[in-house]
Order: C-alpha cells, then sequence, then structure tokens
C-alpha cells in the first residue's frame, strides 16, 4: 500500500502481466494434445481450472478489497449459460461470451445500485438471493411459455473452448493486477477497512462498489457461456447452481483472500481435488471436500499466501520445502491423470515442472511479504 | 464573509430530537468552538455537516453553495474535510497510505505525484513524519488523532470540522494541538471544533457556540460564553 517506498521501480510492475501473459500462452499450445473432435483429458481439465479461476479471481477483485461478500456468482454465471442456451446455434462463441458479459453488467449493475447501500450480511443474503430468484423466475418461465424444463445447448470444440477461457483467463489476471495497484484498487481497499473513513476523503463510494461488482459480474456471465457450451443438457437448477457461488468463496478463502496469487492457486487445488474426488470417490466426494476445507480455515485462517506472509524466517524455509514438495506430489498426480488418459509424458517431467514452478512462485512471495515482518 | 451558514437544521431519531432547528453561521478564517453537555447532538451536527447522515429539515450554504442533501463524498469534494471523535481510519494501511488516501480522492484529477507530495507536505505538517511507515494500530493515541486530522487536511479543504481531537490527550499534548489549530487556521482553512478541554476552547476559538438537547442555546465569544447564565447552568458549572 505505501507507495513511497514500496513497489518497485516502473519496469518492475510489469514482469508479473508478461509472466502470465507467457505462461498462458504456454499453455495454448495444449490444444495440440487432442483433436478438436477429440479432446485430450489434459485440456479438458484445463477447461474446468480456468473457469474457476475466472470464477475466483473475479470474486476476488471486488469482494477481497470491499469486503462486501458476494455470493450472486452463480446468478451470473448461469444467465451466461443461458445465453449460450438461446443463442449458441446463431452466434459464435466469443459473441457470445460478450453478450453473456454485457447483460451481466447490466443486471450486476442494476442489482449494485439498489443493494450496494446493504451493510454487511444483508448484502451477502441478497446476492444469494438473486441466484434462486433467477433459477426459479427462469424456470417459471420456461415451464409457462415455452412449455419446456430445460435446453440443448449447441456445442463448440473443447479446444476453442480452452482457448476462449485461456483469453479470458488473461483478460481477468492482468485486470486483476492492475487494479490492486491502481487508484481504483486503493478506493476498494478504502471501503473496505473503513468505509465512512473513505467516503468522507471524497471516494465516491456507490460508484466505485458498482462498478466493481458489475465489471466482475461480466466476467463471471462470460465464462459462463463458455462453460455452458461443454453441458450439452441444461435447465435453471443445473445453470443456477448454488455451489458455483460457494465455490469461489472456497477457492479464495483457501489460497488466501485480498492477494493476487491465493485465488489463481485456490482455484487450480480446488479443482483438482474436486475432479479426483468425483472420479474416485464420488459418494464420499462431499465429505471429504468439506473436511479439507474446515480443515484448511482452522489452520490457515489467511489462506495459503496470507499465513505465508505472517511466518518467521525458519518457518518460511520449511514451509518452502513443503510447498514444492506439495508441487511435486501435484505434478505426480498430474501424471497419473494423463496416464489414465492414455497421454504418457515421461514420468518426472511433470514432478519436477510443478516443483519448480512452486519453489519459484512462493520463494517471491516469501521475499514480497518480508518487509511486514520488519514493521 | 460567512463560509457556513444553516437555517433550521433538524434531525431526529424516532421521538428523540438530536438536533433541532439549529440556525447558525461561520466565518471566513474563523474558529468556531461547539460545546455541550453529552448527548448534545454536537456530533450529529457534524454528520449532517459532513452528509454522514440526512438531515429532515434545513438548508446549508457552504460559500453560497447549497450542500445539504449532498452525499459525503461531495460534501468533501465541495472543500470540507473532518475528522471522527472515535478514529476512522484504514487499518490495514500504514500512516502514509491513509494520508495518501485523503490526497488521492479529495480533489477529483490530482494525480499520484500531487498526491505523494500534499501527503509529504501535510505529514510534516501536523508533525508525523516519524510514524510514516508504521501501521494505525502501532502508533500513540495522539499520534492516531494527529492522523485524523492529516487525513482531512490531506484533502486540502476550506473548513475543516474536528470532533474532539483532544480526548484522552495529556496537558502537553493538548498545547501541541492547540498550537496545531491554530497553524491550521494561520493556513488559511476555517475550523469547527467539538471540544470537552474547556482550556483550549476559551483560549483559541474566535466564537463559540452551545448545543443542549440539540438546540442552540447560546452563542458567542469566549468572554460572553463564560459569563453566560444560562451556559453556567446547563454545562460549566459553578466555579
Amino acid at each position: 500500500m505505501n507507495r513511497s517506498n514500496g513497489g518497485g521501480s516502473r519496469i518492475g510492475q510489469y514482469i508479473i502481466p508478461i509472466i502470465i501473459i507467457a505462461v498462458l500462452f504456454g499453455l495454448s499450445f495444449l490444444t495440440r494434445t487432442g483433436t478438436s473432435m477429440r479432446p485430450s483429458y489434459i485440456v479438458v481439465l484445463f477447461v474446468s481450472i480456468l473457469n474457476y479461476i475466472v470464477l475466483a479471481v473475479s470474486w476476488n477483485i471486488f469482494s477481497g478489497p470491499s469486503g462486501y461478500i458476494a455470493l450472486s456468482t452463480a446468478a451470473f454465471f448461469g444467465l451466461g449459460i443461458y445465453v449460450s442456451a438461446l443463442f449458441g446455434e446463431s452466434l459464435p462463441l466469443p459473441v457470445l461470451m460478450i453478450l453473456a458479459g454485457a447483460i451481466s453488467f447490466v443486471i450486476a449493475a442494476i442489482i449494485g445500485v439498489i443493494t450496494l447501500r446493504l451493510r454487511g450480511v444483508y448484502f451477502t443474503i441478497f446476492t444469494f438471493g438473486l441466484v434462486l430468484l433467477l433459477q426459479y423466475l427462469i424456470l417459471w418461465y420456461e415451464v409457462k411459455f415455452n412449455n419446456l424444463r430445460g435446453r440443448t445447448v449447441a456445442s463448440v470444440p473443447y479446444n476453442t473452448v480452452f482457448l476462449s477461457l485461456l483469453v479470458l483467463v488473461g483478460i481477468v489476471l492482468l485486470a486483476a493486477y492492475f487494479v490492486r495497484k491502481s487508484r481504483f484498487g486503493m478506493a476498494l481497499s478504502g471501503i473496505g477497512e473503513c468505509e465512512d473513513a473513505a467516503a468522507h476523503v471524497g471516494v465516491n463510494t456507490t460508484m466505485v462498489k458498482v462498478i466493481a461488482f458489475a465489471a466482475t459480474s461480466f466476467a463471471i456471465g462470460a465464462a459462463g457461456a463458455a462453460k455452458a457450451t461443454t453441458m450439452i443438457y441444461i435447465d435453471p437448477p443445473i445453470a443456477f447452481n448454488v455451489m458455483m457461488s460457494f465455490m469461489p468463496v472456497l477457492m479464495v478463502i483457501f489460497g488466501g483472500a485480498g492477494t493476487f496469487l491465493g485465488p489463481i492457486i485456490g482455484a487450480i487445488a480446488f479443482t483438482i481435488l474436486q475432479e479426483q474426488l468425483t472420479t474416485k470417490w464420488p459418494k464420499w466426494y462431499m465429505i471429504i471436500f468439506g473436511t479439507v476445507m474446515i480443515i484448511s480455515i482452522v489452520f490457515l485462517p489467511k489462506g495459503l499466501v496470507g499465513t505465508i506472509g505472517e511466518m518467521k524466517s525458519m518457518q518460511k524455509k520449511i514451509a518452502l520445502l513443503g510447498i514444492t514438495a506439495g508441487f511435486m506430489l501435484i505434478g505426480f498426480g498430474f501424471t497419473q491423470i494423463l496416464e489414465a488418459a492414455g497421454v504418457s509424458i515421461g514420468g518426472l517431467v511433470f514432478p519436477l515442472l510443478f516443483g519448480i514452478a512452486g519453489f519459484v512462485i512462493f520463494a517471491n512471495v516469501f521475499k514480497r511479504h518480508k518487509g511486514k515482518e520488519a514493521a | 464573509m460567512k463560509i457556513l451558514e444553516g437555517k433550521g437544521v433538524s434531525k431526529s431519531f424516532g421521538g428523540l430530537k438530536a438536533v433541532s432547528d439549529v440556525e447558525f453561521y461561520v466565518e471566513e478564517g474563523e474558529i468556531l468552538g461547539l460545546i455541550g453537555p453529552n448527548g448534545a447532538g454536537k456530533t450529529t451536527f457534524f454528520n449532517l455537516l459532513s452528509g454522514a447522515l440526512p438531515m429532515d429539515s434545513g438548508t446549508v450554504l457552504f460559500g453560497g453553495q447549497k450542500i445539504s442533501g449532498l452525499k459525503p463524498n461531495q460534501i468533501c469534494r465541495a472543500g470540507m474535510g473532518r475528522t471522527f471523535q472515535a478514529a476512522k481510519n484504514f487499518p490495514g494501511m500504514a500512516v502514509y497510505g491513509n494520508v495518501m488516501m485523503g490526497a488521492l480522492f479529495g480533489k477529483p484529477g490530482r494525480s499520484a505525484s500531487e498526491a505523494e507530495q500534499i501527503t509529504d507536505e501535510v505529514l510534516d505538517f501536523v508533525g508525523l513524519t516519524e510514524y510514516k511507515d508504521k501501521m494505525v494500530t502501532d502508533i500513540p493515541l495522539s499520534a492516531q488523532k494527529q492522523l485524523e486530522v492529516a487525513r482531512a487536511l490531506a484533502t486540502r479543504p476550506k473548513l475543516l470540522l474536528l470532533d474532539e481531537v483532544m480526548a484522552g490527550l495529556n496537558p502537553t499534548e493538548v498545547e501541541d494541538a492547540m498550537k496545531l489549530i491554530l497553524r491550521i487556521r494561520d493556513s488559511g482553512i476555517t475550523v469547527i471544533m467539538i471540544e470537552h478541554v474547556m482550556r483550549a476552547i476559551m483560549t483559541i476559538c474566535d466564537r463559540i457556540l452551545v448545543l443542549h438537547h440539540g438546540a442552540k442555546i447560546a452563542e458567542g465569544t469566549p468572554q460572553e460564553i463564560s459569563t453566560s447564565k444560562t451556559v453556567i447552568e446547563i454545562y460549566l458549572g459553578e466555579s
């Protein structure tokens, strides 16, 4: 927050955006692991991961600093799904995503103007109610006027969905990164830390909240439109699944609310966990998932990234070791997933790649949080 | 010239008239004291002026422009800064960041470098430079009170509302706070201050306004107020 002696050089602030773009560009080559008719499992998995990254990072852009816990993710995600269901036959995916985003933006802006004067838990309850409202409204409309319950969605090749989401993730991540450093980001944190004080130093709190809420809803709606094309059949309970409101929140809490890396790490970890659990122990999935959630909140109340910031230097070294090992395990898991899908990429390639990536990323996180300890 | 004037300013909470039909004015460049027993409606009065609460009726003109009915951020940008009785700061930011918030948002279109310059100046002016990298929770009470003032000053106001900035300070710190308020006035900013420290009020205020049960019961120079029979009866007490 302290601009005078934080931050680093002007060039320094572009390193992370460049890394983001490079990584996403690298990931785009994954489309070559399968054909558009028969996508590889890794692309299918990445569609889920990228989708959750959009939701978690978007949620964190608004709710992280402002402290307004929005549970409306499923509402705008569902709107996006319905846009694809209605217009998927006639419009290409990028247009569908922009249309879904625009509709979500407008509705979020209207809702925001009405409800963002609500503070604390009332805002949360209203946004959650919005999910159910839209779900039952659309169900009622479809049954009454169209005499149908669900709809089929025109499918789009997985590779196209993957690439579209990759672009969306890129936009969302760059937005998240630059908003944090911007005047707008400072206004949002000011609102979260003391809304009265923010208003009395000239922050137009209503406008900042509405813009942030609507803009992040744009991304959520667009993600819904993309994900819908992989769903084949949808009906209101599927489209407006309340779990989609809670999952991003859990991912962000797990990774570290209000941090840049936290939501990304949370989204990746939880998507893989969810994928593994639903395939291997479908009956036990919810139980294990919930337990992991509770344990992580009890022991890491500030999330993975936030907790690291508070550690002492010896603890940090041990944690870094543990994290690297954890990343290597994820790498092993990845290899197994790929093998199960019939793609064999040599035994140690992924564990080493993941381990190195984890080490580099977190060594950087440790270094960044050093200053706080001294203060 | 009157920088601020109001007529019929009223606010009720249910059946309780917190501020009722107050008529007042503030001359440009003066220090106006606002005193009264606890619960007299002084802070509510500030909340009405700064837009934190909507007034039930009445109008307030600031520099000839109607500000009653505007939102806090609009009133701030019109040139009115305020502090809060119970310090309201940004606990997750350092002292520097707190003041920076005022500098960045106080007027539209300020560049980051301008805001940084204002922040440095204000920190120096109130004497907080040594604490600038400390977190708000780690600085002493007197510095927290100064920070309230600094954040409001960073918006570069024409009029400053100070809500009990001396409460809880020791005599030396009160002395420093008095000097600070005089320096603020000398820099061209009009001041309205709520205070219970009578020595400070009587020494530095040009005029004093007394509220009781939400109504204005007296108005005048410190000399007039300290000898007013009603004020002595209700608030000051016999000496």
